[in-house]
C-alpha cells in the first residue's frame, strides 16, 4: 500500500491492521514523516512541526507487543501541541521563555497515547502559551494555512490543525481555552473537539486559563477525532478537576445505519449563533447542514442562550487573570530561560519581558490588573458571577430536552495573516466558541463546505459528559455531507 | 523614661498569628515526602518544583489533622471551604502564588481558655479562623558569595495557620494563649508544634491605643520570633515604642518588624515593604474542599480528651489539686503515665507524688520521656503499693527506685535483697536509738533535758544507722518517750 | 474606569515585567482598548448569578503516601543555574526590602 493511501485510511483501520501484520508496524509513521518532511520544509513550508522524535518514534513503533495488548492507535503517529509535557522532545509553549526545556515528566494524555500503540513523531506550532487564534504569537514564527499560505491556519493550536489538514497525521493533539480546537479545525476544514471540562487530564498540560484549559482531538475525520478521545480521557489521580464518569464508546454509533439515525434527536439552534450579521454564503452552508440534520430524523428547533453576548469580555477577564497566575511561576528560577539583571528583582523582570511575547505580556498585564485590589470586584468577580450566567443558559435548554446545539464554529473563514491588528479584533475571532469554555460543555467542529476554497466549520455542542450524542450527531451528518463537507 | 511610664495610660491590642506545620508523610499537594534533614531539593517533585503542567492533588490526612486542630480550638469546620492562590514574588515560592485559603476557611470562630476571669468566668482568647495552606522552601544566604541558594524540601509541607481574634491584652496573655495553643495541638497530636525547630512560627500583630478607646491604633507585625519568650519580650518592647511615639503626637507606621532575640531587640525590616496586593483568587486546580457532616462528627467524636477536659476530669476523678493536675496534664504523655500507675499502684495521690516528683527528676537526668523511662508502670505500681503497706519507708522507696532504673527486678525482692524492708519491731529499734544516745552524748543529754527541736537530728541518725530500714513514725514516738 | 501610565506600571511591578518606556504608553492605549469591550458587564444584572462555590464535584483527595511523580531528568538538566543540589539565584538581602520582598 502506498504512504498516500495509508494516511487516507481511518487511524482506526490501518491500527486494527498494523494488529492483523497486514500492515508493517511502521508504515504509518514513514508515511507521515514523509509527508511532514514534505509539507513542513523549506521557506514555503506551513512551520507547522516544531521538534521532531524519528528515533524514538521508530523505536516505540518497533517496541509495538501487537500480540498483547488492546492497541487501538497501534503504530499510528500523532501530532502533539507543543504545550503538552513530553519526555522525548521540547515542550515550549511556543515561548522563548521555554526554550530548549525538555520536561522531566510526561503528560497523563501522552502515557494513554502511548498505552494505547500511539508514536509520537512531533510537536506542533502554537501561539506562545496558546494566546491567540492564529498561531501568530509563537515565538518560533507563523504557521501557515496548508491550502492557502497567506492565510492563519487558526490558533492556537494552530500546527495540530495544519498537520492534519496537510495529511500528515490522521489525529493530533490541541488545547482548548476559549476554541483553539474548534476554530483552528474549522479553518483548517478538519474536526476538532473539546471534551467536556473535566473530561480530559490536564496534567502534562502547561497551564494558561486552569478553568477553561482541556486537551482537544483533531481528527482528519469524526471517527478519527472520537478514537482519539477514546484514549486520552478519563480521571486521573493528578488532576483533581477531572472527574470521575464512565467513559462510553465514542464511537459506538458510526455505523448506525437506517435512514434516520437521528431520530429522537432535539438539535437546538441557538439564535443568539445566527446573527443578521453572519456572511450571507456562510449561512447557506449552515442552513444545508440544518436540512440534511433533519432529513436525518433529528427535530430541529430554536431556542435561546441570552448571555451569549457577554461571552468574550467574560473569557477576557477570566483567563487572562488565570494566566497572569499560572504564568508566574516562570521567574528564571528552577527551570526555562533567565536572564541577569540587577538583583533578583532585575533578573526577575528581564527573563519575563524577554522571554514572554507581546501577547502573553499584554495578558498577564491585563489579568494582574482584574486581579489587582480595586479592580477585583468590578472586573473579576462580576465575570465570574457572569460565567455563571452563561453556564445556567446552556443548563436551561439542554434540561428542555434539547441534546445538542448546532451553530458556526467562526464568523468568518481563515483571515489572511497580519490581518487583524486590534487584539480585541483577533479576540472576537472566539465569539462562537468561548462559551463552551466558559460552560465546561462538550463541543465539536467538523467541516460543512468552502467558501471561495477555504472551509466553514460547524459546531455541534452538547451538555456535561455527552460527547457521546455530539458525536452520533457528528457521524450522521459527516455521512450526510459526504464529499460536499469538503466543497 | 522608664517603660512603665511610656505605657501608662495605653492598652495594647494583641492578636497572634500560629503557623503550624501538620505531621504528614507527604507534602500538601503532591506526594513528594516530607521529610526534613535530607540533601537539598531531594524531595521535590514536579508539583513542588512548580514545573509547566504539574497539578496539586490534596494529602487527605493533612486535612484531617487541619480539621482535629480546628475542633480542639472549638472552631467551627465548614462542609465547603476553598482553597486560594496568594501571589507574590520570592525564589523560594515555586509556582509565585501560595496556595492557602482565603474567605472560605477551612474553620472559623473558635477559642483558647487561658484562665480564669476574678468572677470566676473563662478567660479566654478567640479564635478568627484556622486555614490550610503550603508552606515555601529555604533561602541559605550565607553559603556561596553573591548568591542565594534555594531548597525546596519545605515547599508544599502543609500548614495550618490559625489566627486569633485581637483579644490579647497583655504579653503575659500572649505567652498563656501560647502555650495553651501548644498543648491542644500536641493534645489533638497534629503536630510537632516547635518553636525552636521551625513546626511553630508566631506572627504577632501589636497596636495600641488610649485605655477607653474603641478604635484600634495602627499596628504593626513583629515576626522572626523562636521562642515564647521572645514573643513576650518582643510586644514589650514594641508596645512600648508604640506608645511612645504616640504619646509624642507621632504615628505609627504600618510594617513590619523583626525580634532580634541575641540583642533583645525589635527593628524595622531592613526596607519598607511595597504595598501588599497579593491578588487572592479561588484556586482553579482545585475543586471545593468538601466534608460531610457525618464525617466531621466522626472527628468530633474520636477527638483526643483535650487539656481542659483532662484537668477537670483529673480533679474530680483522682481528687488532686488544681496545681498537680496543672502539672501532671502537661503533656499526654505524662498524662497518660500518670493514670497508669494510679492503676497499677491503686493510689492515685501517691502516683501523682511519685510521677511529678521521682519520675519527673529521673526522666530529666536520664534524658527522654516519661514513657519510655525504664521503670516500668507495673513496676512502680508494685513499689508504690509496698511503700502504702508500710513495708518500706519513703526514703528506702527512693532507694529501691534508683536500683529499678538499673535492675530488672521486682520491688519487693530488692527490698529484701538490700535490706531496706520497714523495722517496726520495737526491740531493734531500741537497740539503734540506745546506739545513737550512746554516739551523741552532748545531744543526747540537752534532747533529754527538753530541747525537742533536737529530736529530728536523732531521728535522722537512727534512720541512717538502719540504713534507711526504719519506721520512722516508730522512731520519733519511741525517741519521745525518752524526754524526762 | 480607565488605565492610567502609572496602573501599567503599578501592574508591570507586580507581574515582575520589565518594560520599556514607550512599550508602557502603547500598553496603556492597548489595555484601555480591552477593557472597554469589558464595560458591558457593569450593566448586566448578577442578582441571579450565585456566587457560592459549586460544591456539587467536590474534591478528590490521596492518600498520605510518598509516591512522587518521577524525573526522569535530573534538576540540574534544567534548572539555569544550581550547585551542591541547590538552585542559586541572585544574593537576596535576608530579610523584606522592595526588591525582593517575599513572605516570612
Ligand atoms: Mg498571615
Ligand atoms: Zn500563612
Amino acid at each position: 500500500m502506498s504512504a498516500e493511501a495509508l494516511l487516507s485510511r481511518p487511524a482506526a483501520d490501518v491500527a486494527a491492521d498494523i494488529v492483523a501484520g497486514r500492515v508493517p508496524r511502521d508504515a504509518a509513521l514513514d508515511a507521515s514523516l514523509a509527508a511532514m518532511d514534505a509539507a513542513n520544509a523549506g521557506p514555503d513550508g506551513l512551520n507547522a512541526v516544531l521538534w521532531t522524535d524519528t528515533p524514538g518514534a521508530r523505536a516505540d513503533a518497533a517496541a509495538l507487543s501487537l500480540d498483547t495488548g488492546d492497541l487501538p492507535l497501534a503504530g499510528i503517529p500523532v501530532a502533539v501541541k507543543d504545550n503538552i509535557a513530553t519526555r522525548t522532545m521540547p515542550t515550549t509553549c511556543g515561548s522563548k521563555i521555554l526554550e530548549g526545556y525538555v520536561s522531566p515528566f510526561e503528560a497523563t494524555v501522552i502515557a494513554k497515547l502511548r498505552a494505547a500503540g500511539a508514536v509520537l513523531p512531533m510537536k506542533t506550532n502554537m501561539d506562545e502559551f496558546a494566546m491567540g487564534s492564529s498561531t501568530e504569537n509563537s515565538a518560533w514564527g507563523i504557521t501557515r494555512h496548508p491550502l492557502d499560505h497567506t492565510r492563519v491556519p487558526g490558533g492556537s493550536s494552530g500546527g495540530s490543525a495544519a498537520v492534519v489538514a496537510a495529511g500528515v497525521t490522521r489525529i493530533a493533539l490541541g488545547s482548548e481555552t476559549g476554541g483553539s480546537v474548534r476554530q483552528p479545525a474549522a479553518f483548517c476544514g478538519i474536526v476538532g473537539v473539546k471534551p467536556t471540562y473535566g473530561r480530559v487530564s490536564r496534567h502534562g498540560l502547561v497551564a494558561f486559563a486552569s478553568s477553561l484549559d482541556q486537551v482537544g482531538v483533531f481528527g482528519q475525520s469524526v471517527d478519527d477525532a472520537a478514537l482519539g478521545l477514546q484514549v486520552i480521557a478519563g480521571a486521573d489521580p493528578l488532576d483533581s478537576t477531572s472527574v470521575s464518569v464512565p467513559v462510553p464508546d465514542y464511537r459506538a454509533s458510526r455505523e448506525s445505519g437506517g435512514d434516520k439515525p437521528l431520530d429522537g434527536v432535539v438539535v437546538g439552534l441557538p439564535e443568539e449563533y445566527w446573527p443578521d450579521s453572519l456572511d450571507a454564503r456562510m449561512r447557506e452552508l449552515l442552513d444545508r447542514a440544518v436540512q440534511r440534520l433533519i432529513a436525518l430524523g433529528a427535530d430541529v428547533r430554536k431556542v435561546s442562550l441570552p448571555h451569549t453576548s457577554l461571552a468574550i469580555p467574560v473569557y477576557y477577564i477570566v483567563a487572562p487573570a488565570e494566566a497572569s497566575s499560572n504564568l508566574a511561576r516562570f521567574d528564571g528560577v528552577r527551570y526555562g530561560l533567565r536572564v541577569e539583571g540587577d538583583g533578583l528583582r532585575g533578573m526577575y523582570e528581564a527573563t519575563r519581558s524577554q522571554g514572554f511575547g507581546p501577547e502573553v505580556t499584554r495578558r498577564i498585564l491585563l489579568g494582574t490588573y482584574v486581579l489587582s485590589a480595586g479592580y477585583y470586584d468590578a472586573y473579576y468577580k462580576r465575570a465570574m458571577a457572569v460565567r455563571r450566567l452563561i453556564g445556567d443558559d446552556f443548563t436551561k435548554v439542554f434540561a428542555s430536552g434539547v441534546h445538542v446545539l448546532f451553530t458556526p464554529t467562526t464568523p468568518t473563514t481563515a483571515f489572511v495573516a497580519g490581518s487583524k491588528k486590534d487584539p480585541y479584533e483577533m479576540y472576537m475571532s472566539d465569539i462562537f466558541t468561548a462559551t463552551a469554555n466558559l460552560a465546561g460543555v462538550p463541543a465539536m467542529s467538523q467541516p460543512i463546505g468552502r467558501i471561495d476554497g477555504l472551509p466553514v466549520g460547524g459546531q455541534l455542542l452538547a451538555s456535561h459528559f455527552d460527547e457521546a450524542t455530539m458525536f452520533r450527531v457528528a457521524y450522521a451528518l459527516e455521512r450526510a455531507l459526504g464529499g460536499e463537507a469538503h466543497s | 523614661m522608664s517603660t512603665t511610664n511610656v505605657t501608662e495610660g495605653y492598652e495594647m491590642v494583641i492578636g497572634l498569628e500560629v503557623h503550624c506545620q501538620l505531621k504528614t508523610r507527604s507534602k500538601l499537594f503532591s506526594a513528594a515526602s516530607a521529610q526534613f534533614g535530607d540533601a537539598p531539593n531531594a524531595n521535590t517533585d514536579a508539583v513542588c518544583l512548580g514545573l509547566p503542567g504539574a497539578l496539586p492533588v490534596l494529602n487527605k490526612h493533612a486535612i484531617l489533622l487541619a480539621t482535629r486542630a480546628s475542633l480542639g480550638l472549638e472552631c467551627t469546620v465548614h462542609e465547603v471551604s476553598v482553597f486560594a492562590r496568594k501571589h507574590y514574588f520570592y525564589p523560594d515560592l515555586p509556582k509565585g502564588y501560595q496556595i492557602s485559603q482565603f474567605d472560605r476557611p477551612l474553620a472559623t470562630g473558635g477559642k483558647v481558655v487561658i484562665g480564669t476571669h476574678a468572677d470566676g468566668s473563662e478567660k479566654y482568647i478567640g479564635i478568627t479562623r484556622v486555614h490550610v495552606e503550603e508552606d515555601a522552601g529555604k533561602s541559605v544566604h550565607d553559603r556561596f558569595p553573591g548568591y542565594s541558594a534555594i531548597d525546596l524540601n519545605r515547599a508544599g509541607t502543609p500548614l495550618i495557620e490559625i489566627v486569633s481574634e485581637p483579644d490579647i491584652r497583655s504579653a503575659a496573655d500572649a505567652g498563656l494563649y501560647l502555650r495553651a495553643l501548644k498543648q491542644i495541638i500536641e493534645y489533638t497530636d497534629v503536630s510537632d508544634a516547635s518553636m525552636e525547630e521551625g513546626s511553630l512560627r508566631v506572627d504577632v500583630n501589636i497596636s495600641a491605643r488610649p485605655v477607653g478607646h474603641q478604635a484600634f491604633g495602627t499596628r504593626t507585625e513583629i515576626k522572626n520570633l523562636n521562642s515564647f519568650s521572645g514573643v513576650e519580650r518582643s510586644i514589650e518592647i514594641e508596645f512600648a515604642r508604640h506608645c511612645s511615639v504616640l504619646r509624642s503626637g507621632g504615628v505609627i507606621e504600618q510594617r513590619t518588624m523583626l525580634w532580634d532575640g541575641h540583642k533583645g531587640e525589635v527593628r524595622p525590616a531592613r526596607a519598607k515593604e511595597g504595598s501588599h496586593d497579593y491578588r487572592y483568587f479561588p484556586e482553579p486546580d482545585l475543586p471545593p474542599l468538601v466534608l460531610s457532616p457525618a464525617w466531621i462528627q466522626e472527628q468530633r467524636e474520636t477527638l483526643a480528651e483535650l487539656p481542659a477536659a483532662k484537668r477537670t476530669r483529673f480533679v474530680s476523678q483522682y481528687g488532686l489539686s488544681n496545681h498537680d493536675v496543672e502539672q501532671l496534664t502537661a503533656t499526654v504523655a505524662l498524662a497518660d503515665q500518670f493514670e497508669a500507675v494510679a492503676a497499677a499502684s491503686g493510689n492515685a495521690k501517691r502516683a501523682a507524688n511519685w510521677m511529678l516528683g521521682v519520675v519527673l527528676a529521673a526522666v530529666k537526668v536520664q534524658g527522654g520521656d516519661v514513657t519510655s523511662h525504664p521503670v516500668s508502670v507495673a513496676r512502680l505500681g508494685a513499689l508504690i503499693k509496698l511503700e502504702e503497706s508500710g513495708a518500706v519507708s519513703n526514703t528506702a522507696a527512693k532507694q529501691i527506685f534508683a536500683i529499678l532504673e538499673r535492675e530488672d527486678a521486682e520491688p519487693s525482692a530488692i527490698a529484701e535483697r538490700e535490706g531496706l524492708l520497714q523495722v517496726s519491731d520495737d526491740s531493734a529499734l531500741v537497740a539503734w536509738i540506745d546506739e545513737v544516745l550512746a554516739e551523741m552524748p552532748e545531744e543526747a543529754a540537752r534532747f533529754i533535758a527538753g530541747e525537742k527541736k533536737l529530736q529530728g537530728v536523732l531521728v535522722g541518725a537512727v534512720m541512717k544507722k538502719s540504713k534507711g530500714s526504719a519506721d520512722p513514725k516508730k522512731v520519733n514516738q519511741l525517741l519521745g518517750s525518752r524526754i524526762g | 474606569m480607565a488605565v492610567s501610565e502609572n496602573d501599567v506600571r503599578h501592574v508591570a511591578a507586580l507581574a515582575r515585567l520589565g518594560l520599556a518606556d514607550d512599550r508602557v504608553q502603547s500598553l496603556v492605549g492597548e489595555l484601555n482598548g480591552i477593557l472597554a469591550h469589558m464595560d458591558v458587564l457593569q450593566q448586566v444584572d448578577i442578582g441571579g448569578a450565585s456566587l457560592d462555590p459549586d460544591a456539587t464535584q467536590g474534591m478528590r483527595m490521596r492518600e498520605d503516601v510518598p509516591n512522587p511523580i518521577a524525573l526522569h531528568r535530573a534538576r540540574d538538566e534544567f534548572a539555569p543555574s544550581m550547585r551542591d543540589g541547590f538552585f542559586l539565584v541572585p544574593r537576596l538581602s535576608t530579610h523584606g526590602s522592595t526588591d525582593d520582598e517575599g513572605e516570612g
